[in-house]
């Protein structure tokens, strides 16, 4: 399975945690003085509203989790600092486990057309080897179609990673049709019994309608060919975006209906907390997340996980 | 336009006060804090957000600007005066070598823009007589240095890329030595991005520093970076010297708060933004001017910058003869039109405009697909009916319309717009002006 629950992902996690560790220990100081003086009161608060808006979590968010915080210490009488903390992973947790997303990939279509989409640079042809990279190891037969006809040496650049990973790149000139090479990715996959299709596409800025517009016929003529296609459309998020994250994923919503998300860039020290708007405000749920350059480096998302490291700290029993 | 949400958001905090003929403390306190959430969901640094609105506050509270007769005003033209500030005053320069070539270099993340960033300088200091060579420096990204040659290729510009397993040290003392003799005089090299910012890649920066003295080093960020952007540029800053900020991706709605951050946190002024995917969407940032904009006060300055650049100011004279002769034929018509879209995306140019807010350009969303069926409709006419368009009566229109793949309404409601422009323009020279009732009626064709 794609999504199986990877238990030993201590260093995967655990290297998250580690660029986060620096502007923790800076609040963690401040919230230790404050503790021995006397108990949660607005300057506290204030310190964990700096904390959760330097996620990128943004104000409404945070001030929802904040309020949430609030009761549960009323309830719970939370006394120390480790305490606070793990209450506070669980209320983050709770916000992405509330509509129980579905976080798998669907995979019964014949082949499973996947379609990478987002704005420039996010990391789509790099996330597309790494997913073609998870999916052939376990069991799967992918192809990538190099659908980026655009930007400079795309293709050339998908070509190199497909060798890497061991998996065939269908393209086209550039400049070509991207629907064209779609297509023939899908025919491709056919002829060759692929199993599952990998779509890179342009990376495209969500401003610009007609390239959203080029991005939809794609999604139609994959649709002709194979019955039921695109089975996912991955919209692919950097984890270093600010509040725009949230915009990107309204407009190519409206655009393509993304059915999943893959935060990337999730390493160094940015933190993805948008994650928790962009879910809420759109319903898409994170499905895999990017951690570093290696082609091993796509994880399935894992919220009490993700809560934890974004916190700084172990994952809370409860 | 960038700052988009921001800057609606403060407009309409300070619409409230504006109207006000009196101010409390508390008033002030109550607009100051949507400003630090607007500010905050504009991705602007928490702190940075934090100490701007503090220092607005202690501006704002004094007894002269609260009892002054518009103390609405007054807070407004703080929050300016500090936004422009924060943004560092006046616009940086780049800095030239006294002695040739000036090496300029470009860090960054991956993904932030850098080589595009190359191409678009390069071709920024091309326009301006220099002659740049570009230099493939990033020796492990797949394609890295095929995307530079490619983007040189487009601009006529040398590119040079790394031998075999050559250092980017190496390369880049190559490169300086190659420029002096075949007269280049800038040499712009294009580093290697991570993924994030490690030890590896400081390293190798500053080898590269050490090695070529490098006038410019430009910190490529992407504008629609969050929290993060500060953390990143002062990473890059405490191990590099860093001479100034790219901030690219400053269109669409980018939130562009690394623009109100970077310089307070690191001291980095930003010095150029880019603003679209096209070669030539690279401006010089200017910090006074945007504030304006961000403020719904409008950017005048760029926008006669912009058209001084793009209008042939040999045509331009010769449309003015005519337009005073009044033979202003659909061919001017199309010429104007064609001058019009040389300038750069319409709803660009008219955020530049003061009062124009975004949610009145929504309304209009201008076309760019019909300016072009405009074109076609224009390009299918013989050049006897562009110059008598009198002449163009039933069965013309019909073939006019099929040969610009257009319905005859098309043709009509094009010629009605024609003879429309030509009447205010025969207005105009009568002196009459924009006040008249016929001004007014007047529908532009986009």
């Amino acid at each position: 399975m794609v999504n199986e629950t990877n238990n030993n992902t201590g260093g995967f996690w655990g290297r998250m945690k580690d660029g986060l560790r620096r502007s923790r220990d800076r609040l963690i100081q401040s919230v230790d003085t404050l503790l021995d003086f006397q108990a949660l009161d607005e300057a506290l608060f204030e310190e964990l509203e700096a904390l959760l808006v330097q996620t990128d979590m943004g104000m409404l968010t945070t001030e929802r989790v904040l309020e949430r915080l609030k009761e549960r210490s009323r309830e719970q009488r939370i006394s120390n600092r480790d305490e606070l903390f793990e209450a506070l992973a669980v209320i983050l947790e709770a916000e992405l486990c509330a509509t129980e997303p579905n976080r798998t990939l669907t995979l019964t279509g014949d082949p499973s057309v996947m379609l990478l989409v987002g704005v420039n640079g996010v990391g789509k042809t790099t996330s597309a080897a790494k997913l073609a990279h998870r999916l052939k190891t376990s069991g799967y037969a992918p192809i990538l179609g190099a659908v980026d006809t655009f930007r400079a040496a795309a293709i050339e650049q998908l070509q190199i990673w497909g060798e890497r990973v061991d998996v065939d790149v269908i393209a086209h000139a550039p400049g070509a049709d991207p629907a064209a090479v779609a297509f023939d990715t899908v025919k491709a996959a056919v002829a060759r019994k692929n199993d599952v299709v990998l779509l890179d596409t342009a990376g495209r800025l969500h401003s610009r309608k007609n390239l959203m517009a080029e991005l939809e016929k794609i999604s139609r003529v994959v649709g002709r060919e194979s019955p039921g296609a695109p089975q996912e459309v991955l919209l692919v998020l950097d984890a270093t975006t600010g509040q725009n994250a949230l915009r990107q994923a309204q407009v190519f919503g409206e655009v393509v209906a993304p059915t999943g998300i893959i935060l990337t860039k999730l390493d160094g020290t940015a933190k993805g907390g948008i994650t928790f708007a962009v879910e809420k405000e759109t319903g898409v749920p994170v499905k895999f997340v990017g951690l570093g350059e290696g082609m091993e480096d796509l994880q399935p998302f894992e919220p009490a996980e993700f809560s934890a490291a974004l916190l700084g700290i172990e994952r809370p029993s409860h | 336009m960038a700052f988009e949400s921001l800057s609606e958001k403060l407009q309409a905090t300070f619409r409230k006060l504006r109207g006000r003929g009196k101010l409390s403390e508390q008033d002030v306190d109550r607009a100051l804090r949507e400003v630090r959430l607007a500010l905050l969901e504009a991705d602007v640094n928490f702190k940075v957000a934090r100490d701007f609105t503090k220092r607005v506050r202690d501006r704002s509270v004094g007894q002269e600007v609260l009892e002054s007769l518009t103390p609405g005003q007054q807070v407004v033209k703080i929050v300016h005066e500090e936004l422009t500030r924060l943004m560092g005053e006046r616009e940086q320069r780049l800095t030239f070598s006294g002695r040739p070539p000036t090496v300029m270099m470009l860090v960054g993340l991956q993904g932030s823009g850098k080589t595009t960033t190359t191409g678009k300088l390069a071709r920024h200091l091309h326009t301006q007589g220099r002659q740049p060579v570009l230099v493939a420096a990033d020796v492990y990204r797949p394609a890295a240095a095929e995307q530079l040659e490619q983007l040189g290729g487009q601009l006529g510009l040398p590119v040079i890329r790394p031998d075999e397993d050559e250092a980017p040290e190496a390369l880049v003392a190559r490169a300086v030595t190659q420029a002096e003799k075949d007269g280049n005089d800038v040499v712009l090299i294009d580093t290697a991005g991570r993924l994030h910012i490690d030890e590896d890649l400081m390293g190798e920066l500053q080898t590269i520093q050490s090695t070529v003295s490098v006038h410019e080093s430009l910190l490529v960020l992407d504008a629609m970076t969050g929290q993060d952007a500060v953390n990143m540029a002062e990473s890059f800053s405490e191990h590099i010297d860093i001479s100034g900020v790219v901030l690219t991706k400053l269109d669409g709605d980018a939130r562009g708060g690394a623009a109100l951050s970077v310089l307070e946190v690191t001291g980095c002024p930003v010095k150029l933004v880019g603003t679209g995917e096209k070669l030539d969407a690279l401006e010089i940032f200017h910090p006074e001017r945007m504030s304006s904009r961000i403020l719904g006060m409008g950017d005048v300055l760029t926008l006669i910058e912009k058209a001084e650049q793009s209008i042939d100011q040999d045509k331009a004279r010769k449309m003015q003869q005519r337009l005073r002769d009044d033979t202003f034929t659909l061919d001017d018509f199309l010429e104007q039109l064609e001058e019009m879209r040389n300038l750069g995306p319409i709803d660009q140019l008219l955020s530049m405009i003061p009062g124009m807010a975004k949610q009145n350009l929504d309304a209009g969303q201008i076309d760019e697909a019909e300016l072009n069926r405009v074109a076609a409709i224009i390009q299918s006419m013989t050049y006897e009916e562009r110059e008598n368009p009198e002449i163009i009566k039933r069965s013309r229109r019909r073939r006019i319309a099929q040969g610009s793949g257009t319905r005859v309404q098309d043709v009509n409601r094009l010629l009605k717009q024609y003879q429309a422009t030509r009447e205010m323009i025969r207005q105009f020279a009568q002196g009459k002006g924009p006040g008249s009732k016929k001004m007014k009626n007047l529908k532009l064709p986009f």
